[in-house]
């Protein structure tokens, strides 16, 4: 290992790494700038200077920029020298020439990079007294604010933008200090991952909306880690609390699943924990339909009662909830009368995951993607359905640039040379898919088939991989061999496939050819992407009843567990709810199913409960409660749990009358024992209390705050009422307690409730927390992978889809979107903006057996409501295929024959359903 | 069975593309044939609508971005990278004027402020009978001769505060 002498001291460096890296991994505070972990040097900023010596005679040394001087052995610096620091000290200065100096208004102050920075120097007077640049701000959307005056040129933003996140509508204009970033005019950032932007610029540039609204300074933040319920990637998240509102969600660092990024989904969405759809108490549903409130206990008296007389009560769990929740519905209404909640489709598609993780195929971990060098994408929309895979992909295809810079011999980190020199070479990516896909741009090949066409092919490739003979080979089609020779010859492919278009035979096609392929190519990996939050843990915990099973055996009562199975599975089956005597419903947000419950039961968002939760490629993960709920809304596992109780127990009049009691202080750790009943009773879940420690943990004697050590006014928070401090309420639940006081730093990275670091407020600090830049944290990974194998599964049999089978109809095929077709954060107010309006998307042939053409509006009845469809005309869709987006108004489409479709007369559509009009007035605009 | 399709050099038509000229689509469409991709005729493609129309609006900017295939925030961010692509109406000439060292030390100052009373503007701005925009220039290559300047296509240079009331006449 290299080592550097710095200041006379011995850093340890890495070869193949530059200097900054090597003195942040070391843990010296060293101000930077443009640099950045994920995304390497350019040398923009000169803010990482130091002085390099060429020898040991040498005692005057030159400045270099750290980030863009390699690591090599015995090399000599100095980062202390009068030079250097006077140096980094004058270029902050002038970096700071045209800044506003506005810190008190911004929502970046008090994490802010340049405050850190500036603060690190010691530039303390400003001695400029000219004129500042000021620009016009521009209006970038409902999630990113935009204050351009903030800017001091480091590139981060469209470096992120374009060269990451693949973003094409964020750029630089201008030279010297006009230089401006934004749009070329005001309009919605398009790219789904923009709101890393404020995170990456280190000023208050790009600031969140959604935190401006319920603007607190971080340090009076309340926060936790949490697990993004937006897909099954399972980001890592802060999630951050004040007076009872949810303020923001920032990324939380996983080095094996969502590093420094989050998508836009995970990160705004979770303000539908705000949302006024929000079920503020039980209710109990009158003649004519509308909900009388309750008290909690009389709720669950009446629960108790329909379970106690009801023939048979069954309990409907979901993949949408924790674990915990879970569990305790099935041991309240018995194993035999649980299901997960899932379809019996979702169940097949997921068993196919658990086997696939399960046994010996390579299932590599979301951070491991990058790392594929020829990518196969069969019929999943990873933009949409799982966005963080689709960033992955993109830095996948980038694989082509760092062999081309490793063969001249230029460094990895050398961001601006590597893409200078590889221009537009990519690494090959193949999507199959029905529609165009976000990542068609960087795919060297895209086909446009239809589902079965997607199992067509996939079936023609392993068939061409594992040919004996030559007179198999050759009956596969060009397309075929050409994947097939691409797959066998890459260094490390990978398939990807999943739940996107709800299509078993994709999924059993993508194990079949991965079998075939690793047979010949041993790195050959295979992905997976599962569909909600938790789906892979509904798989393990019980994937034996399907909802349609269970509904069909006739209960009495219903309970249905943060769920709406009108949505899931069609209007049809909802039916059948209503035939149901009493139907008990949990849930925190309004939706179908909550709407014809008999008893309506407030659950807890993730925000305020604890939880566990398995991601696509089958780790657990623990989500810790940001604050506690208000009024009688309790987490899900709390109301199943304690109605459990209550029904086993006797005495239950007796402490009916006793129970003033609040849920923070009556049990002791309630969720703890659901997750002993789990590892107990579940052996391939046997190791789920390893994802955090329990509530019993301390640090230094004391439970870890969720609060700073800053945190001002919380005893002025109630002023109005009180001058008196409130008590803090007590966290029984989980090892994290509502305060400031505690030590946070050394908690454990499940623990960890924000990055803080002295000298560092803003999130950078998070490399005082790795072992080194980019890697494992320095308290261990969070979360625990649960299924490995080595057994390889049998392929399966897929029904031969030979060319005559092929339906040569017209058929719907429903398109997932990243705003929309999450019931869950489609309630948050920015992000429902942002949702398309309804739409069939089809070639012009289609069109024209159909008889309609673009433009048009199309309408069907359903039973209780109207869809009506704006038609897009799309050469580049599958035959046959007609799109349309997977969302709340498009319910029940997929059972309509295409042909009941009516043209709708005089139809004025939106402009361009895919971008929803936004009205554009905004305090900066 | 399959549709296969590649994101790029593909020819764009689109209403944009309407805007420019078949004189200037042939003229950026012969550029592009002599280099690997479309975008790489990025410069070219200002320069070309510029000499057809003294100017870039952003109406043309974003049909030449159609055309070559780029989002015209892509352009525009080379677009306004070079100030002697013009994304504001100029007058009929355009008067460079530099302003670097060597033109400042021959007291190159005073011969603008000369350039600027008799056009009566100042840096930036355009005549008000539309005939001259005044735009400074950092070195014109003929230091040798400084202060140099350019108006119209035609270099200018050994300059007094007398030649150039001669020249702007
Ligand atoms: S906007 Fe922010 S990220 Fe972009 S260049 Fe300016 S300071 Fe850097
Ligand atoms: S990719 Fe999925 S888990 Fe990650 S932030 Fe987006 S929605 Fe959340
Ligand atoms: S961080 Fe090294 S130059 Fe910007
Ligand atoms: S400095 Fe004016 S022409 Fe070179």
């Amino acid at each position: 290992m290299p080592v550097l002498i710095v200041d006379g001291k011995e850093l340890p460096g890495k070869a193949g790494t530059n200097v900054l890296e090597a003195l942040l991994s070391a843990g010296v505070d060293m101000p930077y700038f443009c640099w950045h972990p994920a995304m390497g040097s350019v040398g923009a900023c000169r803010q990482c200077a130091l002085l390099q010596y060429a020898n040991d005679e040498d005692s005057h040394g030159k400045i270099v920029m750290s980030c863009m001087t390699p690591v090599t052995d015995g090399a000599r610096f100095s980062v202390s020298a009068d030079r250097a620091s006077g140096f980094r000290r004058a270029v902050i200065e002038n970096l700071m020439l045209n800044h506003p100096h506005d810190c008190p208004v911004c929502e970046e102050g008090g994490e802010c990079h340049l405050q850190d920075m500036t603060v690190m120097v010691g530039h303390r007077d400003r001695r400029y007294q000219g004129r500042k640049t000021t620009f016009k701000n521009q209006y970038l959307g409902p999630f990113i604010g935009h204050e351009m005056n903030r800017c001091i040129t480091c590139y981060r933003c469209v470096r992120f933008y374009q060269d990451y996140a693949g973003g094409n509508d964020l750029n630089a204009f201008g030279s010297r200090d006009r230089i401006f970033f934004g749009r070329a005019e005001s309009g919605v950032l398009e790219n789904e991952f923009a709101g890393n932007l404020v995170e990456v610029c280190p000023t208050g540039v790009f600031t969140d909306k959604t935190l401006a609204k319920n603007y607190t300074r971080k340090w009076d933040l309340q926060s936790s880690p949490t697990i993004c319920q937006g897909c099954s990637i399972g980001c890592n998240t802060y999630t951050s609390e004040r007076y009872g509102q949810l303020c923001r969600v920032h990324n939380r660092y996983h080095q094996d699943i969502n590093g420094y990024f989050l998508c836009d989904r995970g990160r705004f969405g979770a303000q539908h924990v705000n949302s006024p759809a929000r079920i503020p108490q039980p209710g109990i549903r009158n003649e004519e339909g509308k909900y009388d409130p309750l008290s909690l206990d009389d709720a669950k008296a009446k629960v108790r009662d329909f379970i106690q007389h009801s023939s048979r009560t069954i309990g409907i769990g979901s993949p949408r909830a924790s674990l915990e929740a879970n569990q305790a519905l099935r041991q309240l209404v018995g194993a035999g009368n649980y299901s997960n909640g899932m379809s019996r489709n979702e169940q097949v598609m997921h068993q196919i995951i658990l086997d696939v993780l399960a046994s010996g195929m390579k299932t590599p971990t979301l951070a491991e993607v990058a790392e594929f060098d020829a990518i196969l994408v069969l019929g999943e929309d990873a933009t949409n359905h799982a966005p963080l895979l689709a960033l992955s992909i993109r830095q996948a295809v980038r694989n082509r640039s760092k062999e081309m810079a490793g063969d001249t011999d230029i460094a990895e980190w050398h961001d601006a040379a590597v893409r200078e020199l590889a221009q537009d070479a990519l690494s090959p990516l193949v999507i199959a898919t029905p529609m165009p896909d976000r990542l068609d741009d960087v795919a060297s090949q895209s086909l446009r088939l239809a589902p079965e066409e997607i199992v067509a092919l996939s079936t023609e490739v392993s068939m061409y991989l594992s040919a004996g003979s030559e007179s198999t080979a050759s009956q596969a089609s060009s397309v075929a061999q050409g994947l097939a020779e691409l797959l066998r010859d890459a260094r490390r492919p990978l398939i990807v496939s999943g739940t996107s278009l709800g299509d078993i035979n994709i999924m059993r096609a993508t194990v079949n050819l991965s079998l075939a392929l690793q047979a010949v190519n041993p790195e050959a990996g295979i992905l997976l992407a599962a569909d909600e939050c938790n789906s892979v843990g509904m798989a393990m915990l019980d994937n034996r009843l399907s909802v349609e099973e269970l509904v069909d055996r006739t209960p009495e009562t219903m309970i249905v567990l943060e769920n709406d199975l009108e949505s899931r599975l069609g209007a049809e089956f909802a039916k059948k709810m209503s035939a149901v005597r009493h139907l008990v419903v949990l849930d925190y947000l309004d939706n179908a199913t909550v709407s014809v419950a008999n008893i309506l039961l407030p659950a807890a968002s993730f925000a305020e409960a604890e939880g566990t939760f398995i991601n696509f490629e089958g780790r657990a993960q623990r989500n810790l409660a940001v604050f506690l709920p208000q009024g009688s809304i309790a987490p899900s596992y709390y109301l199943l749990s304690t109605l459990n109780d209550d029904c086993l127990n006797d005495s239950f009049n007796d402490s009916l009358n006793n129970s003033t009691e609040s849920v923070s202080s009556s049990h002791q750790a309630r969720v703890q024992t659901i997750i002993e009943s789990i590892r107990d009773e579940f052996s391939p879940l046997k190791r789920i209390d390893e994802c955090a420690p329990d509530a019993d943990f301390l640090v230094l004697g004391s439970k870890i705050p969720r609060m700073t050590h800053r945190a001002s006014g919380r005893t002025a928070m109630q002023a109005e009422v009180s001058v008196h401090e409130p008590k803090q309420p007590v966290d029984t639940e989980s090892a994290l307690a509502f305060t400031m006081e505690g030590n946070q730093q050394q908690a454990p990275a499940s623990l960890r409730s924000y990055v803080w670091s002295p000298g560092w407020n803003s999130n950078q600090s998070i490399y005082k927390f790795q072992t080194e830049v980019g890697g494992a944290d320095t308290m261990g990974n969070p979360g625990v992978r649960l299924l490995q194998g080595d057994a390889m599964p049998a392929p399966f049999t897929i029904a031969p889809t030979t060319a005559a089978q092929i339906s040569t109809g017209p058929r719907f095929v429903a398109q997932h979107h990243i705003f929309g077709s999450d019931p869950v954060s489609s309630q948050a107010q920015e992000l429902s903006t942002r949702i398309p309006t309804p739409y069939v998307r089809m070639n012009t042939e289609t069109a024209t057996t159909l008889g309609v053409s673009g433009g048009d509006g199309l309408a069907c009845q359903l039973p209780h409501k109207r869809i009506e469809l704006s038609v897009i005309l799309d050469d580049d869709v599958a035959a046959h295929c007609l799109v349309y987006p997977k969302l709340v108004q498009t319910i029940g489409l997929a059972d309509v024959a295409p042909g009941d479709l009516q043209r709708i007369a005089g139809w004025q559509g939106p402009k361009d359903p895919l971008k929803p009009n936004l009205i554009l007035t905004d305090r900066t605009g | 069975m399959s549709q296969t399709h590649s994101p790029t050099n593909t020819i764009v038509t689109d209403k944009f593309v309407t805007l420019l000229s078949d004189a200037e689509v042939s003229q950026i469409e012969a550029e592009i044939l002599l280099l690997p991709d479309r975008r790489s005729a990025a410069i070219d493609a200002l320069k070309i609508v510029q000499e057809h129309r003294g100017w870039v609006s952003d109406e043309s900017l974003v049909a030449v971005a159609t055309l070559l295939n780029m989002s015209s925030e892509e352009l525009d961010g080379i677009a306004t990278f070079y100030n002697l692509i013009y994304r504001k109406p100029v007058g009929e000439k355009v008067v460079l004027f530099c302003d670097s060292v060597s033109c400042w030390l021959m007291g190159g100052d005073d011969v603008c402020k000369r350039v600027q009373a008799t056009l009566g503007v100042a840096y930036g701005e355009t005549t008000a009978d539309g005939k001259y925009t005044l735009l400074p220039v950092t070195c014109l290559g003929d230091c040798d001769h400084a202060p140099a300047m350019m108006v119209g296509d035609e270099l200018h240079h050994d300059l007094t505060p007398e030649s150039v009331e001669e020249i702007l006449k």
